[in-house]
């Protein structure tokens, strides 16, 4: 049995109501707790995209991507653990800064290409994007001023332009697991009647 | 149909199942589902009343099991269909095809607790392999041709699909689209891979002490045929899973019998032994399996299986097969040569030992009535050609070690969920689907008492089913398990029930009662011979315990054996 990582998966699904809920479940139901999802649209009308990001080792993974599977709903569903992939998070962090200290925090902030995007007299909250740890160190080094408030929208993940067509799904046709023979993603996510 | 040519919602459901091959549904009217029931009047499908809507699941799965068809049960919103809810699970375990057609409030009071509102989509959404909510009168028949399809192809299973009431009401077009349905994200099918069948012929020819294992896939996809060509090539045994009994003839040279918890000890013996495992159609439970880090050790294992998220879960296997397990046995079948393997058939005959002394059936006649007494007798009076439906407990084990079935489909039992009061109600489906056979309910006094209402809808259908009960007066099993595992406490498994003749006899229906094995042949031949149901209550010793027993999570070949008195006063106890 191999080690667990953490474990990145794209899925498209069909943008219909409840679908979410039937892939949360789905997680839920086989006991993988997930660090984080985001969903959104696709530029395909009727198709979302999520990004789930949970620990696994390798039978797992193959198991939940053929899970993943099973539910009608979902299109097509990559681990691109071992792929290359950008993955971006986006964080607001409000921070305490007063006119003492304000230049400090704010040159640290540039230091992670964080923005500045609001300040008053006693905080400011600045906004970055990027990687996970990289965010983390943001953190880290802003706590001691005081972070009175954070959100962090959880990871977003994208294959880089040399893995994909323009279309956005995968121009290979890659076996659903590596031990399912392929019943491959033949038909594009894009053509769907919602039902 | 009214005059502009289009039809309500109600008469459109009815149309659909009728021209998806419906002939019987099984349901209970409330007022969600109402004006379906009241277009059913016109329809050509033929309605049961159940007594309790777990009844009408349950009837739906047996009339699935017996036949390979759809089954389709139908009730209202709220605590219609939350009562259908043990029924869907069953069948989500066993992978049963059906459809369950639930009315739900009108769609402007959706979330709005109203009346008998059950959010029945999101109850059974884990317990369904899809699910839908109509509240359209257009999507009425699509989304029941999607539910027909997603529940009959790939790995069947249970689909839902909730109505509301003004979607049953409103009026809309209806063409019917016999086109294939086409849903983008769903696909059930899976190819085999030439190389892979090469590979599993290699390990096959090369192996010296290899053991198949027969599931519930060799019955679902019809493959028993194949089954039995591919073991007359390859000399190699058959073992089976509980779902998968009847799929090899049980009387052929070469059936080991059933593995397992309860299964027989030389087939878990063999198991551990073997070198190789050709794991067709079933799930490595963890009722087969017992404790899987000494689980078939010494065994290569090729799993060949529908559904590829049960690769790898429970069991890590070399070879991985992913597809139809009638296709897969095709393809295997040219491509392994034809071999002898008497010298490991006779080591596993040498592995029975004292199976024999031990068992209860050799063993010195007592003038007490054992259950396996019943079960071996009432295989003998039928010629193991009864259709037998089982419930769960004790006497569904012993059912399973005494009865041999030699045919698909004749044995109907609830494995994976393990649900009591399954039996009588998946019985009369069964039955419903196969009038021509003989149908047994073998079921325990505890489970019958969930369920035993239906013997009323026998009594108003005139349907003639046998309900044998294995009345020993404890919930059995878990008595079993206080004796073995917790100190004999026997908490909450003493039973007081009715008289079950005169219960019968209140239904209309004929009761007889068992107290002795010389009572069994008679009662037998009186029940087979009356034309409506008959129930017996068969009086079995009160503390017999189903051996041999795996203890959970202990090894496969760690087994309980039934004491023997030829064996307590030898020097090995």
């Amino acid at each position: 049995m191999s080690k667990a990582t953490l474990r990145t998966f794209i899925a498209y699904v069909e943008d219909l109501p409840g679908v979410l809920n039937r892939v949360t479940s789905l997680f839920r139901r086989r006991n993988y707790n997930i660090v984080s999802l985001t969903v959104g649209r696709t530029e395909r009308p009727g198709v979302s995209r999520m990004t789930v990001v949970l620990e696994a080792d390798e039978d797992n993974a193959r198991r939940i991507e053929a899970n993943l599977y099973k539910l009608v709903n979902v299109l097509f569903v990559e681990d691109t653990t071992t792929t290359a992939t950008m993955v971006r998070e986006l964080a607001l962090v409000k921070v305490r800064a007063d006119p003492s200290n304000r230049g400090e925090v704010m040159r640290l902030c540039d230091v992670f290409r964080a923005r500045v995007v609001d300040v008053g007299p006693e905080a400011l909250v600045a906004e970055i994007t990027g990687a996970g740890d990289k965010i983390d160190g943001l953190v880290d080094v802003l706590r001691p001023f005081g972070i009175l408030e954070m959100v962090r929208t959880g990871a977003v993940a994208m294959v880089r332009s040399s893995e994909v067509t323009e279309s956005g799904i995968p121009r290979s046709s890659t076996p659903p697991s590596a031990t399912t023979p392929p019943t491959s993603p033949t038909t594009p996510p894009g053509v769907i009647k919602a039902a | 149909m009214s005059q502009d040519g289009k039809r309500t919602g109600a008469e459109i459901l009815w149309d659909v199942l009728h021209r998806e091959g419906v002939d019987i549904v099984f349901g209970y009217p409330g007022g969600a589902i109402m004006p379906a029931y009241d277009a059913m009047l016109a329809s050509k499908v033929k309605h049961v009343l159940v007594r309790h809507e777990q009844g009408a699941a349950h009837m739906a799965d047996g009339y699935a099991r017996a036949s390979g068809r759809v089954g389709v049960c139908v009730a209202t919103s709220g605590p219609g269909a939350t009562n259908l809810v043990t029924g869907i699970a069953t069948a989500m375990l066993d992978s049963i095809p059906m459809v369950c057609v639930t009315g739900q409030v009108a769609s402007q009071f959706i979330g709005s607790d109203a009346f008998q509102e059950t959010d029945i989509t999101g109850v059974t959404l884990p317990i369904t392999k899809h699910n839908y909510l109509v509240t359209r009168v257009e999507d009425i028949a699509p989304m029941l041709r999607q539910a027909f399809y997603v529940a009959r192809s790939g790995r069947p299973g249970p689909v839902l699909v909730d109505i509301t009431k003004d979607a049953q009401q409103a009026s809309a077009p209806f063409v019917w689209d016999d086109s294939p349905v086409r849903l983008p994200g769903y696909r059930p099918e899976h190819g085999i891979r030439p190389e892979d069948v090469k590979t599993a012929a290699e390990m096959i020819d090369a192996a010296e002490r290899p053991i198949l294992f027969c599931g519930h896939g060799i019955i679902a996809s019809g493959a028993s045929q194949l089954l039995r060509e591919f073991v007359e090539k390859t000399g190699i045994p058959v073992a089976s899973t509980l779902l998968g009994l009847g799929g090899f003839p049980a009387t052929h040279p070469l059936n080991l019998g059933m593995m397992g918890m309860h299964g027989e000890a030389w087939v878990n013996q063999a198991i551990q032994e073997a070198d190789l495992i050709i794991a067709l159609g079933m799930r490595f439970d963890d009722r087969v399996t017992g404790k899987l880090a000494t689980y078939a050790k010494h065994a290569k294992k090729i799993h060949c299986e529908l559904d590829p998220a049960e690769i790898n879960k429970n069991v890590r296997v070399d070879l991985p097969i992913v597809g139809d397990v009638a296709e897969t046995l095709g393809a295997l079948l040219p491509a392994v040569a034809r071999r002898d393997r008497r010298l490991w058939v006779q080591a596993i005959t040498g592995m029975k030992g004292d199976s024999a002394v031990r068992d209860i059936q050799t063993m010195p006649h007592s003038g007490r009535l054992f259950a396996a007494h019943v079960m071996h007798d009432l295989w003998r009076i039928t010629e193991g050609k009864a259709l037998v439906v089982t419930d769960v407990g004790q006497h569904q084990m012993w059912e399973a070690q005494y009865y041999k079935h030699d045919f698909p489909r004749k044995l109907i039992t609830s494995g994976g969920l393990g649900t009591m009061g399954f039996a009588l109600p998946a019985a009369i489906g069964a039955k419903f689907a196969c009038p021509q056979e003989e149908v047994w309910v073998i079921v325990g006094d505890g489970g019958f008492q969930m369920t035993a209402a239906e013997l009323s809808t026998c009594a108003q259908e005139g349907l003639k089913v046998n309900v044998a009960v294995i009345n020993n007066g404890y919930l059995g099993m878990v008595r079993q398990w206080q004796q073995f595992f917790y100190g004999g406490r026997y908490a909450a498994t003493p039973l007081r029930s009715p008289d079950f003749v005169k219960l019968a006899e209140a239904h209309g229906l004929l009761g007889l009662r068992v107290t002795e094995r010389e009572q069994i042949a008679d009662a037998v031949a009186k029940a087979r011979a009356y034309k409506e149901t008959v129930v017996i209550d068969f009086r079995v010793e009160q503390e017999d315990s189903v051996y041999p027993m795996v203890a959970a999570g202990a090894d496969l070949h760690d087994m309980i054996r039934r004491p023997s008195p030829i064996v307590e006063t030898a020097a090995d106890e």
